[in-house]
């Protein structure tokens, strides 16, 4: 990995890491969500800067040019991290329909306060 | 007469509806004819005309949910609205005029002296003469074979909103694993496997009063997929029992 490949890399991940933490501190990005962040771009610095461990990990997965196992670990994250998000969609999509549901329920309540039960 | 009121059933007539301002009046109209003295909730999927206005003008009881979220919503909505209010039978109709109301009275039997907690209202069973689109009728011979098979007696047609329910599987209804976008096929399956009885009644459908189908484009293709993940999913998921 040539000199200047290397401070591309760190600099980058400080830039994406600096950032998570900044959108923390305004309450832009709750805490929650930031550590996969903060991880990601962390093991890419140390992957960086110890050489051998990248080296190691290129010959275990296989991969020729060390540069190749950084991008696969890009890539993982990514998908791992689209994943987490279509999960807690799915979860915020239903808490909204359940919500919707019940504030039909309670309307129909408030507007038709002498509603009857069942006729019999 | 305090007595008799006891012991007489509780029916709740649920009609979910979206975009239906032509056709709804008439249809909670002729429901209120077939079934006098028969609460009628029409639950208005968030319609941006005059739906709501037109089924409240007729008599029914109205729910509105804040936006548009689907079929399998609307009528989860009017489940939980039945199970709050103590009623021991839902019978469900479309709001486009389709289901013609005559079979209500044979639906809610089925339910309330048959022993059924799923009696679905099937255009195949010799009432009527229900015509459909080849693509149409293949979708309905595939999922009659799949519902059949999986619940283990003749479904004829598993695609019917047409339906009565009994508190028992309102409120297996009424629970999170109700789908929001089209109960159908899967839904039954899983009722089956929930230990519901199931049992069909030969209803007259209207094969023309549904101009703007809910099935056009490619929805059937991403419908199929969905149903048949649903169904798989549904197969290796345990299900809990009803009560």
């Amino acid at each position: 990995m040539f000199l200047h490949q290397k401070i591309f890399a760190v600099v980058a991940s400080l830039l994406i890491m600096a950032l998570v933490v900044e959108l923390v501190r305004r309450r832009k990005l709750r805490e929650e969500y930031s550590w996969l962040w903060l991880l990601t771009g962390a093991v890419i610095v140390a992957l960086v800067l110890w050489y051998d461990l990248l080296v190691a990990l290129t010959r275990l997965i296989g991969a020729i040019a060390p540069t190749t196992t950084l991008f696969i670990f890009g890539l993982l994250f990514l998908m791992v991290i689209s994943l987490h998000y279509s999960i807690q969609i799915s979860k915020l999509s239903h808490q909204v329909k359940t919500m919707a549901q019940e504030l039909a329920l309670l309307r129909g309540k408030v507007e038709e306060p002498a509603e009857p039960g069942p006729e019999t | 007469m305090a007595e008799e009121r006891e012991t007489r059933e509780r029916i709740l007539i649920l009609i979910p509806a979206f975009n239906e301002e032509e056709k709804i009046q008439a249809v909670v109209r002729d429901v209120r004819k077939e079934m006098p003295g028969v609460p009628v909730l029409v639950v208005n999927d968030g319609s941006g005309d005059q739906t709501e206005a037109r089924a409240r003008a007729s008599g029914a009881r109205v729910l509105t949910h804040p936006f548009n979220m689907g079929y399998g919503a609307a009528l989860q909505t009017g489940y939980k609205y039945a199970l709050r209010h103590g009623f021991d039978c839902v019978l469900q109709m479309d709001g486009d005029g389709q289901h013609d109301p005559r079979y209500l009275p044979a639906l809610r039997r089925e339910v309330l002296e048959g022993g059924v907690d799923v009696a679905i209202g099937s255009r195949f069973l010799g009432e009527g003469d229900y015509r459909a689109g080849w693509a149409r009728q293949l979708g309905i011979a595939l999922f009659r074979r799949v519902a059949s098979t999986l619940c283990g007696q003749r479904i004829t047609d598993p695609t019917s909103g047409y339906q009565a329910l009994s508190r028992r599987a309102v409120e297996f209804c009424a629970l999170d694993s109700f789908p929001g976008d089209y109960p159908d096929a899967d839904v039954l399956v899983m009722m089956h496997r929930a230990g519901l009885r199931l049992g069909e009644v030969p209803v007259r459908m209207h094969p023309n009063a549904r101009g703007r189908s809910m099935h056009s484009g490619l929805k059937p293709l991403y419908y199929l997929y969905k149903m048949f993940l649903s169904i798989a999913l549904n197969c290796i998921r345990r299900e809990r029992p009803a009560r």
